[in-house]
């Protein structure tokens, strides 16, 4: 088994260089907005699991 | 629907495709005409994703959904916000770093042509499969209900997101996407508005809850381990997940979206407006049904909510039709009569008053799901083909009876903007894989810029016209909607698999994963046709399994060791 196959054409020419800022005032991080979002969707679980039980 | 209406809804449509070609006109070059003009902000890429995702059926079907099982559907969404964290963490700087135009270019400098060819190949077979039910599947409800001609209502709509589509290209589709989500909020709004406003005076929104709770349509996470139910916390993490990566992080109708952001910042912001946005909206669509069921507790809804085949089939079997409806009514009566008393006693707080009147309400209620039961049963003997399932029919139901004029307008506008999204988006994408995987890279390596564009233009059309056939054919084969679905997650798994070790296992390369692919693709197959399982773990197991073999076909290779392919 050959261990590559054809090589594929250059793509588009130069490669992009991004930076790693968040712009947001108080998360900085990329790590940091991670954390929010992930913090927001324990919250909903949480909120929708009160939901079913003050309404039972 | 009145002229007010047919007004509003063609304004609506034509205005929104008619701003789609004039803002892009006078665009040249290929990468503004499939990436967009590199000045997309976070807000316009976080409502194209999300446009993109959300069809018709999403705004026509989930309110029907809560209405008759409640909240739990929500569950489906709980793998998505850490999907798309992966997919901005990992996916999205890497596509951005290596300047693709489509996702299975990235496989190409990664691996090499053929594992290219194989991913891409992958996309067109399972999206083209699928291009006429995003236009089909809103047009044949519209059209049952309004009674419009169902081959012209697919025409009209098809050749119009074609023809945007094809005129603007990528930043088109993004910017029609942009305000076609607004007029679907706006819609979505208005019902909201308006709901509560229908229920009776004496029914207080917490009354209204308890009342949905009591019928355990509030039920919205189910934390049990049983894999037979269908809808749990776990599968729709776990599930969800792998589903939300695949569809994210491979498929080029959503790849297109976020990498034509300004910058890696407005792509991660568009992804996790979306994490953020996605449960809560998902959520409330389902709680416009909750609200509807409650407020056909009090008023009598229809038998069954398809009421075009419904009043046909009782006009070929009258009696047996009609003794239904009056027991279905009778049971109604029953069933309003003890709302009343219940809604009576939480007045006086007379708590004994109040448990004996629900059950007496939950005693009526079996009544009239029984009778709705016996309509289904009629149905299918009179017609076995006849769709007994009647959920997607519910809100539209709702709008027509309760919503004011102008207002129904705005919401028909609203599924057809859904419609017309997330189709543009699929046609966008095909055109371009197309265009730029096979065209460009195995027809024509040299030509220019415009004849690329052009070159695009034409597959974007072609791929539109396939999804209108498809679309003009559907009704000859009902269930190809559900195959579609199925195909999907055949093959969305090994694809997800394929990016997974281009990302996180570096030592393994193109041949490898080109024939893990294959082999994980035989496995599906050959499981799909001996198992009886869910096809959502279709996604799973394709995954793993191409990830698995891809290490041991590369550790056997130990004979021809190769060089990295350097990164840019």
């Amino acid at each position: 088994m050959k261990s590559s196959g054809t090589p594929a054409p250059p793509g588009p020419p130069e490669p992009r260089v991004d930076t790693e800022e968040t712009g947001l005032r108080g998360l900085r991080t990329w790590r940091g907005v991670y954390l929010v979002v992930f913090g927001l969707f324990v919250l909903w679980v949480a909120l929708l699991t009160a939901l079913e039980k003050f309404f039972s | 629907m009145n002229p007010l209406d047919y007004l509003v809804l063609f304004g609506t449509m034509l205005g929104i495709a008619g701003y789609g070609i004039w803002r892009t006109r006078g665009q040249r070059g290929l990468s503004a005409y499939l990436k967009g003009s590199g000045t997309t902000g976070w807000r316009t890429i976080g409502l194209s994703v999300m446009a993109t995702q959300a069809s018709a059926i999403t705004f026509i079907s989930m309110p029907g959904q809560g209405y008759q099982d409640g909240l739990g559907f929500v569950q489906n969404y709980f793998g998505m916000p850490l999907a798309l964290i992966i997919v901005a963490a990992v996916f999205l700087p890497m596509f951005r770093r290596w300047n693709v135009y489509t996702a299975y270019e990235f496989l190409g400098r990664r691996f090499d042509t053929k594992t290219r060819l194989l991913g891409a190949g992958l996309f067109l077979l399972q999206r083209g499969l699928g291009a006429g039910i995003t236009i089909y599947a809103p047009a044949i409800i519209l059209s049952t209900v309004f009674g419009w001609p169902l081959g012209l209502t697919i025409i009209f709509s098809g050749l119009l997101v074609i023809v945007y589509t094809v005129a603007g290209g990528n930043e088109a589709v993004s910017q029609t996407q942009k305000y076609q989500m607004m007029v679907i909020f706006g819609g979505m709004a208005a019902a909201f508005v308006v709901l509560p406003a229908r229920l009776p005076v004496e029914l207080t929104l917490p009354d209204a809850l308890h009342l949905a709770g009591t019928f355990k349509k509030l039920n919205a996470v189910d934390f049990s381990p049983d894999l037979h139910r269908r809808y749990t916390f776990w599968s729709g993490l776990i599930g969800g997940l792998c589903l939300s990566l695949s569809y994210f992080g491979t498929d080029q109708s959503q790849v297109q979206r976020y990498i034509s952001g300004a910058s890696l910042r407005e792509g991660r912001l568009g992804l996790m407006f979306n994490a953020v946005c996605k449960i809560p909206m998902q959520f409330l669509i389902l709680l416009l049904g909750v609200l509807m069921f409650v407020f056909y507790q009090f008023e009598p809804p229809p038998v069954f909510f398809n009421q075009t085949s419904w009043k046909a089939a009782a006009e070929r079997n009258g009696g047996k039709f009609h003794a239904v409806e009056q027991k279905f009514a009778a049971a109604c009566a029953q069933k309003e009569q003890s709302l009343r008393a219940w809604l009576d006693a939480r007045r006086v707080h007379d708590s004994a008053a109040e448990t004996r009147a629900l059950a007496q309400t939950l005693a009526a209620h079996q009544q009239s799901e029984a009778a709705r039961a016996e309509a289904r049963a009629a149905l299918r003997d009179a017609d076995i083909h006849a769709q007994t399932n009647d959920g997607d029919y519910v809100f539209i139901t709702f709008i027509l009876a309760e919503l004011p004029h102008g207002v129904i307008g705005l919401l028909v506008a609203a599924f057809f903007a859904a419609a017309l999204s997330s189709k543009a988006a699929e046609l966008s994408a095909l055109g371009s894989t197309t265009s730029v995987d096979f065209y460009r890279h195995l027809l024509k390596r040299e030509a220019g810029e415009e004849h690329y564009v052009k070159a695009s233009r034409w597959f974007t059309a072609l791929w539109g016209l396939v999804a209108l056939g498809f679309a003009l054919f559907a009704h000859l084969q009902e269930n190809l909607i559900q195959a579609v679905n199925i195909v999907g997650s055949v093959f969305y798994g090994v694809v997800l698999g394929m990016f997974l070790v281009a990302f996180f296992v570096k030592w393994v390369r193109g041949t490898a994963v080109f024939f893990a692919a294959l082999l994980a693709q035989a496995l599906v197959f050959s499981l799909y046709f001996t198992l009886n399982i869910s096809y959502l773990w279709y996604n799973l197991i394709g995954c793993a399994a191409c990830v698995l073999f891809s290490i041991l076909i590369q550790a056997m290779d130990f004979k021809r060791p190769e060089e990295a392919r350097p990164e840019p």
